[in-house]
C-alpha cells in the first residue's frame, strides 16, 4: 500500500472523528447550559403566563372560564368575545382619545424639549447654568404632591374634561431635555460655524442642521414618550370625566366595571388595549432594553 | 454688547415653553400645595387658613396612621426586587441563542397599562383562578384563598403585582451595570483560579454598586408612593386594609375634594422620601479605601 492509500484511508475516519468531536462539544455546551435555560424559562413564564391566560381566555368560547388545569390554547377559538367588546363599548372612541393624547404629548414633548435644550447645548448666555440646574431640580422635587395641585391647576384652567388638560403637564420633562441636550453636543461646531458664515441666524441652525442631525433621539424621545402617553391611567382618569373622552386605559377599566361577569369579553378587552402598544414595543425593543445607551446610539 | 443682549433673548425664547410649562406644573405644585396643606380648601370656595389643623386631624385619623405603616410595609418590596431584578440581569446578560426573547418577555409587563396589569391580576387572584387552582392541585390548600378578598392578605398580594410589573425595569438598569464592567476584571479573576461564586461577591457586587444605590433608591421612593394597584384592584379595601398612603391622598383629595386633608398627607409623605433618599445616599454610598 502506497502511502497516499494509507492517508486516503484514514483521513475520511479522523474527519468524522473531528466532526463527531465538534458535534458533542456543541451539545455539551447546550446541556451545559440547561438549567440556565430552566431557570430563564420558570422566569418567563411568571411574566408572561398571565397575558397568556388572558389571550387564551379572551379567544376560547368553550367550557369554563376557570377550568383546571387551565387550557394552554384555545377552546374552539372564534373572535367573537372581541366583537362583543365593540358592540358593549364604543372601543373605536377610546382608541381616537388615546390616539389623539398620545399623538399631542409626542409632538409636545419633542418640540418643547428640544426647543429648551438647544440653548442649553449650544449657546452662552447669563442664566445658563441656574436654567439647567432647575431643570434637573424638577427630578428630585416631591412629584406627590404634583398630581393633587395639577388637578388643581387644571381645574381652574377649565381643562378637565379636554386633551389638553391631559396633556399639558407632561410636556416638559427634565430626562427629555437632557436626552436632547446631550444630541445636540454631539453635533460637530464646524456645520455650526460655516452655516453662521453663510448668514444662518439661530433658529436656522436648530431647524436645520440640529434637529435632523439628532434625529436619533428624536427618534428614541417619542417612542419612549409614546408608550408612557399610551400607559397613563391615573392622571387621564381624573381629568376626563365623560365616558365619550376616556383614553383606552381607562375606558377598559368601565368595561370590567359593568360587565365583570363576563370574563371572556372583559379578557378580550384588555388584550384589544395592550396590542398596539405591544406592537410598538417589539418592533422597537432595543430603546427600551439597552437604557439610554440605546436611545442615544 | 447688543449682540450678546440680542443672543441672550434668543436663547431665553427658545427655553419660555419649557420654563412656563415647567414653573406651572413642576414648582408651582411645591409651594401652593405646601400652602393648601395648611388650609381648608375644597376647589370651589377661597383656601382658609387653619394652620396645623390639618394635620392633627392627620395623625388622630387611625386609617392615616394605617395608611402609613401599610407604606412603610411596602418598603419589604424593595430587596425582593432588587434581588431579583439583579439574578435576572445576570441571566440574560449573554449572548445565548434566544436571550433576547427572555430579555422581552421580562420587560413585557412594564410596558402594560397597570389598569390592564389590574384585570389581569384580578382573573389570577380569582378563587378559581390559576393561582388557587395550582396551590389546590399542589394540596396545599382546600379552601382558596382570597387574595384580594382577605384583609390579611391582599396587601401582600398587591405587593406582589408592584413586584411582577417592576422587575423588568430594574432588570434593563442593572443590565446596563453589568455591561460597563469590563471583561478583562473577569479573565484576570479566572489566571487567578477565583470560581464564578466567588468573581461575583468579589467583582460583581462592588462593582455593581452605583446602580445598586440608584435603583435602591428609586424603588424605595417607588414603594412608599404606591398607590396606583391599590386604586385599580382594591381600591384600598377589603376593610381598608390596602390603604397607602398616597392612596389616602388621592381619596381625600380627588375624591372627597378635601384638599387641606389629602395635601397634608402628601406633604408628609414628601418629608419621608427626602428622609428615605437622603439616608441611602448617606448608608449606601461606595466608600473609597
Amino acid at each position: 500500500m502506497s502511502q497516499a492509500q494509507t492517508m486516503s484511508a484514514i483521513a475520511p475516519s479522523s474527519a468524522t472523528t473531528q466532526q463527531h468531536g465538534l458535534r458533542s462539544a456543541h451539545l455539551r455546551r447546550i446541556v451545559r447550559r440547561l438549567p440556565h435555560y430552566l431557570l430563564l424559562s420558570v422566569l418567563a413564564i411568571i411574566t408572561v403566563y398571565p397575558f397568556w391566560w388572558t389571550l387564551v381566555t379572551a379567544l376560547s368560547t368553550t367550557g369554563d372560564v376557570y377550568s383546571f388545569p387551565p387550557p394552554l390554547w384555545p377552546q374552539d377559538p372564534s373572535l367573537v368575545n372581541f366583537i362583543e367588546v365593540f358592540d358593549t363599548i364604543d372601543l373605536l372612541a377610546f382608541y381616537k382619545n388615546s390616539l389623539l393624547i398620545s399623538g399631542a404629548t409626542v409632538v409636545g414633548t419633542l418640540v418643547i424639549c428640544s426647543l429648551a435644550a438647544y440653548p442649553l447645548a449650544r449657546m452662552q448666555f447669563p442664566g445658563r447654568k441656574l436654567v439647567f440646574g432647575a431643570i434637573i431640580a424638577t427630578m428630585i422635587l416631591p412629584a406627590e404632591i404634583n398630581f393633587l395641585v395639577n388637578f388643581i391647576t387644571v381645574s381652574k384652567l377649565q381643562l378637565t374634561d379636554s386633551v389638553t388638560g391631559v396633556v399639558l403637564p407632561n410636556l416638559a420633562g427634565a430626562v427629555g431635555i437632557f436626552l436632547m441636550k446631550q444630541a445636540f453636543e454631539a453635533v460637530p461646531q464646524d456645520l455650526i460655524d460655516a452655516a453662521r458664515v453663510d448668514g444662518a441666524n439661530e433658529w436656522e441652525i436648530f431647524w436645520k442642521i440640529m434637529l435632523p442631525l439628532a434625529k436619533p433621539a428624536l427618534g428614541a424621545l417619542a417612542i419612549l414618550t409614546l408608550v408612557t402617553a399610551w400607559n397613563q391611567y391615573i392622571w387621564p382618569s381624573v381629568v376626563m370625566t365623560s365616558p365619550e373622552n376616556f383614553p383606552l386605559s381607562v375606558g377598559v377599566q368601565y368595561l370590567s366595571g359593568s360587565f365583570s361577569f363576563k370574563t371572556r369579553v372583559v379578557a378580550a378587552g384588555a388584550v384589544l388595549t395592550v396590542i398596539p402598544i405591544l406592537i410598538v414595543f417589539l418592533f422597537t425593543q432595543r430603546y427600551f432594553l439597552r437604557g439610554f445607551d440605546g436611545a442615544v446610539k | 454688547m447688543a449682540h450678546s443682549r440680542k443672543a441672550t433673548l434668543t436663547a431665553y425664547l427658545f427655553l419660555t415653553p419649557a420654563m412656563v410649562l415647567l414653573l406651572a406644573f413642576a414648582f408651582w405644585p411645591v409651594g401652593f400645595g405646601s400652602y393648601i396643606a395648611f388650609t381648608q380648601y375644597n376647589l370651589i370656595d377661597a383656601p382658609v387658613w387653619v394652620g396645623l389643623e390639618n394635620f392633627r386631624e392627620l395623625f388622630d385619623d387611625e386609617l392615616f396612621i394605617g395608611s402609613l405603616k401599610n407604606s412603610a410595609l411596602y418598603l419589604i418590596v424593595v430587596p425582593v426586587i432588587q434581588v431579583l431584578a439583579i439574578l435576572l440581569a445576570v441571566l440574560v446578560n449573554n449572548n445565548l441563542p434566544g436571550i433576547k426573547f427572555f430579555r422581552a418577555a421580562y420587560y413585557l409587563p412594564v410596558v402594560t397599562t397597570v389598569s390592564v396589569i389590574g384585570i389581569i391580576w384580578n382573573f389570577m387572584y380569582n378563587d378559581d383562578g390559576a393561582l388557587n387552582a395550582i396551590l389546590r392541585w399542589l394540596h396545599l390548600i382546600n379552601e382558596p384563598i382570597g387574595f384580594l378578598t382577605d384583609d390579611r392578605i391582599a396587601l401582600f398580594a398587591v405587593m406582589f403585582v408592584t413586584i411582577w410589573r417592576g422587575l423588568g425595569w430594574y432588570m434593563v438598569l442593572y443590565l446596563a451595570g453589568l455591561q460597563a464592567i469590563s471583561a478583562d476584571v473577569y479573565e484576570a479573576a479566572t489566571l487567578d483560579g477565583a470560581n464564578a461564586w466567588q468573581k461575583f461577591w468579589r467583582i460583581t457586587v462592588p462593582l455593581l454598586l452605583p446602580t445598586i444605590l440608584l435603583c435602591s433608591i428609586m424603588s424605595m421612593l417607588a414603594a412608599v408612593k404606591a398607590f396606583e394597584e391599590v386604586q385599580i384592584m382594591t381600591q384600598g379595601g377589603p376593610f381598608q386594609s390596602t390603604y397607602t398612603a398616597l392612596y389616602y391622598a388621592y381619596e381625600f383629595g380627588i375624591k372627597s375634594l378635601n384638599f387641606g386633608r389629602a395635601l397634608a398627607a402628601s406633604l408628609v409623605m414628601s418629608v419621608v422620601c427626602m428622609l428615605l433618599a437622603w439616608l441611602n445616599f448617606r448608608y449606601l454610598q461606595p466608600k473609597n479605601p
